[in-house]
């Protein structure tokens, strides 16, 4: 067993230690256990990564042979490329802050153990995912991170609701997960591998027919949109806020989501030679991009407009996938996770001081009260929002021109992810002004209580901050890197792995104009948040009233809900209630079941008679058997 | 008739009447006893091929079926016992509880 082999073991080591004998260890030990063992598994990534940086090559490890048949061989292996070392750097290390932030923040928890376990749980899934070498063992990770979502979301088990809202994950999931299976099946029916590497080989080699190429990349898109909440399988993200919040920060922001971003860049050959389903992606991605900004203008629930906050940003990545901007989907991918982890914890903090409050009505004036807490989620923020230097500025940039120069991406296509890039800077100094402006609303019983969050939060929120803040510097762009002759070590890092995207013509006198121009409308966007929400609400109050159905329809997220509960769970009600059980089971019940049970009871009431609990007649029977025998032996001798 | 079909006639006629014994007699030792006729009649039939053939085999049987035969007798006697005390008749009538 080697380095590689423990980095996804270790957290399944936490998750069997807790899991099992959680409850009866201390909670010091407990808490010790879950962050240790996956610190480790961050300073053995980290260490696989330096190898990776100094010009090594790809990683491989076979544990075992999970099945073979005549010409097909399925190996339970690793694989650690690029890639892999970007994820794996994620999981293991935001996963880690934030286990270091949960024992603070679910320290009077009586689920304590079981919380930590299912985390622990959940990162063994993800790393899972993310090494797996084919796709059946990604597929593997893939449903664990499933399960472990689920487990996660309805953890305080006691609320119906939190239940209904992991059970709402989950079923979705499925749908997504369908996309997933068929798309396999078709891989292994053309390619006759599962393995990533020889599936782009084989796919860069030779094509079958385009419909073919575009079916394939579409059910991989299916399953990608149900993992990383993308219209129209988005619905179980805002639900999924329901579990505690640093499981919000951790699986449904920073890493489970991006889940779907990583297969699409996995499965890179496939979608190279399907450019119909790619244009589909990008278009998908940005629809998903606008539409989560806008159902973000309307909430109220803090969590609600980071969840649609970060639907909208994947929707970003989705964008650079389809548009072949990998690189630049995986640097958003990895700004992201620390911008969304630190305002998720952040929000967490916020409502660890009010006692479990969530809605932005009932609190303000919080910028004072906490100001540590205040500046980190500001910080935090206009990362999110593109404000330069912070990390989101050049991730979202990256996307943006990959969006106005890819030779699939068009002017509009940018207009689309600007539009999303100023309602972002606006629904979230709206959430800003809300909670940390303006007059007070927390309610009398809790204004006593509000406090900064203890030591082991504030230090995850100042890393976290750090890194929203510098992260990006990373990733300059082009035109930066001329101008100054910089370097971008993450996507010279990254190069190996991603054939080098087309640019197109435009030059890079465009690409510094469209920076000001995004750099503007996110100006635009946090002045227009401080027009209706800082200076005063009246102005808002006046807008939401005057847009009546529109309002109204964005804010309940477009009625997707209605629709689903309407047409798919209404009509899967009806048929089965109607028609299965009130036609066709009857019948099915009574010629299926009932006839044939009274024709084996006939039966066997006729060979009952022959059992008279006469030893004798019994003994009789066995005579005349034996009799038979030997006559048929002697007649056949 | 020689010796030996004598003997093998008797024994089938022991047989066929320890059967018929088993099977027809309603008292529980009568039939305990018809079935240790069957086994002598086997018995007999053995000794009877072993002088025949003029071999050991036959004979050295014998002794396996006694000893088969006591261990045999010993746990009938014993549920036999037990019947009785269970149901106060040694009529098999009485012990019909295995019925379909």
């Amino acid at each position: 067993m080697n380095q590689m082999t423990l980095i996804p073991l270790l957290p399944l080591l936490g998750f069997l230690i807790n899991g099992l004998l959680g409850s009866r260890l201390p909670r010091r030990l407990v808490a010790l256990v879950a962050c240790g063992l996956p610190a480790v598994s961050f300073g053995l990534t980290l260490g696989l990564f330096l190898r990776l940086a100094e010009g090594g090559a790809p990683f491989t490890e076979t544990l075992f042979t999970w099945a073979a048949l005549p010409g097909f061989r399925l190996d339970a292996a690793f694989y650690f490329d690029q890639v892999t070392a970007v994820m794996c750097l994620v999981v293991t290390g935001v996963g880690t802050l934030i286990h270091v932030y949960s024992t603070a923040y679910m320290a009077h928890d009586r689920g304590f153990s079981r919380y930590f376990a299912y985390l622990n749980l959940f990162l063994f899934f993800m790393l899972l995912l993310v090494m797996g070498k084919n796709l059946l063992l990604l597929f593997a990770g893939w449903e664990g991170v499933g399960l472990a979502s689920y487990l996660l979301i309805g953890f305080w088990y006691e609320d119906p609701e939190k239940t209904t809202a992991g059970m709402k994950a989950f079923v979705v999931n499925r749908v997504g997960d369908t996309g997933f299976v068929l798309a396999a099946f078709l891989i292994w029916f053309f390619a006759g591998t599962l393995d990533f590497l020889e599936i782009n080989a084989f796919f860069n080699a030779n094509q079958p027919t385009p419909a073919v190429m575009n079916t394939i990349a579409l059910l991989i898109l299916i399953g990608a949109c149900g993992k990383s909440a993308q219209i129209p399988l988005h619905v179980w993200l805002p639900d999924a806020m329901a579990g505690p919040t640093p499981v919000s920060a951790l699986i449904h922001a920073a890493t489970m989501v991006t889940a779907g971003v990583y297969l699409l860049a996995r499965l890179n050959g496939v979608f190279l030679h399907a450019p119909e389903a790619m244009t589909i992606v990008a278009w998908g991605g940005a629809l998903t991009a606008f539409a989560g900004a806008t159902m973000g203008l309307t909430q109220f629930n803090i969590k609600k407009v980071l969840a649609y906050s970060t639907m909208s940003q994947i929707g970003y990545m989705f964008m650079a996938c389809g548009l072949g901007a990998y690189p630049a989907a995986v640097f958003h991918l990895y700004t992201h996770a620390f911008f969304k982890a630190c305002l998720f914890l952040g929000a967490g903090a916020v409502i660890h001081a009010l006692h479990g409050e969530e809605d932005m009505r009932r609190m303000g004036a919080l910028a004072g009260r906490i100001p540590f807490t205040f500046s980190t989620f500001l910080l935090a923020s206009l990362a999110l929002c593109g404000v330069p230097p912070l990390s989101g500025f050049f991730s979202k940039d990256e996307i943006l021109w990959s969006a106005w120069s890819a030779p699939n991406g068009s002017p509009a296509l940018w207009l689309v992810g600007s539009v999303t890039a100023g309602m972002t800077a606006f629904y979230m100094f709206r959430a800003i002004f809300l909670a940390f402006f303006g007059p007070s609303n927390v309610p009398l019983l809790k204004q006593q209580g509000i406090h900064e969050p203890p030591a082991s939060m504030s230090v995850v929120l100042v890393v976290l901050a750090i890194f929203s803040a510098g992260a990006g510097l990373l990733g300059m762009p082009g035109v930066l890197r001329e101008q100054f002759g910089l370097s971008a070590p993450f996507f010279s890092f990254l190069s190996p792995v991603f054939a080098p995207g087309a640019t197109g013509e435009a030059g890079h006198g465009t690409e510094l104009v469209l920076m000001l121009i995004s750099v503007v409308v996110t100006g635009a966007g946090i002045l227009l948040a401080w027009v209706f929400y800082g200076r005063g609400r009246s102005l808002a109050d006046r807008v939401r009233r005057g847009a009546g159905p529109v309002h109204e329809l964005v804010s309940r997220g477009y009625y997707f809900d209605r629709l689903y509960e309407g047409v798919l769970v209404r009509g899967v009600d009806r048929l089965s209630e109607e028609v299965l059980a009130k036609r066709v089971e009857s019948a099915l019940h009574e010629g299926t079941l009932v006839k044939p049970s009274e024709g084996v009871r006939a039966t066997t009431r006729l060979f009952a008679r022959l059992q008279t609990g006469n030893v004798q007649a019994y003994l009789l029977y066995a005579l005349m058997g034996l009799a038979l025998i030997l006559w048929w032996g002697v007649a056949h001798a | 008739m020689d010796k030996y079909q004598f003997l093998t006639v008797l024994s089938a006629l022991l047989f066929t009447m320890g059967l018929a014994g088993v099977v027809v007699r309603r008292n529980l030792l009568v039939v305990m006893m018809c079935l240790e006729i069957m086994l002598n009649a086997v018995v007999l039939s053995f000794v009877t091929f072993a002088v025949r053939s003029q071999t050991l085999a036959g004979v050295a049987m014998t002794f396996f079926i006694y000893v088969a035969a006591s261990c045999e007798i010993a746990l009938a006697m014993a549920i036999v016992v037990l019947l009785l005390r269970h149901r106060c008749s040694l009529d098999l009538a009485a012990h019909q509880d295995l019925k379909g």
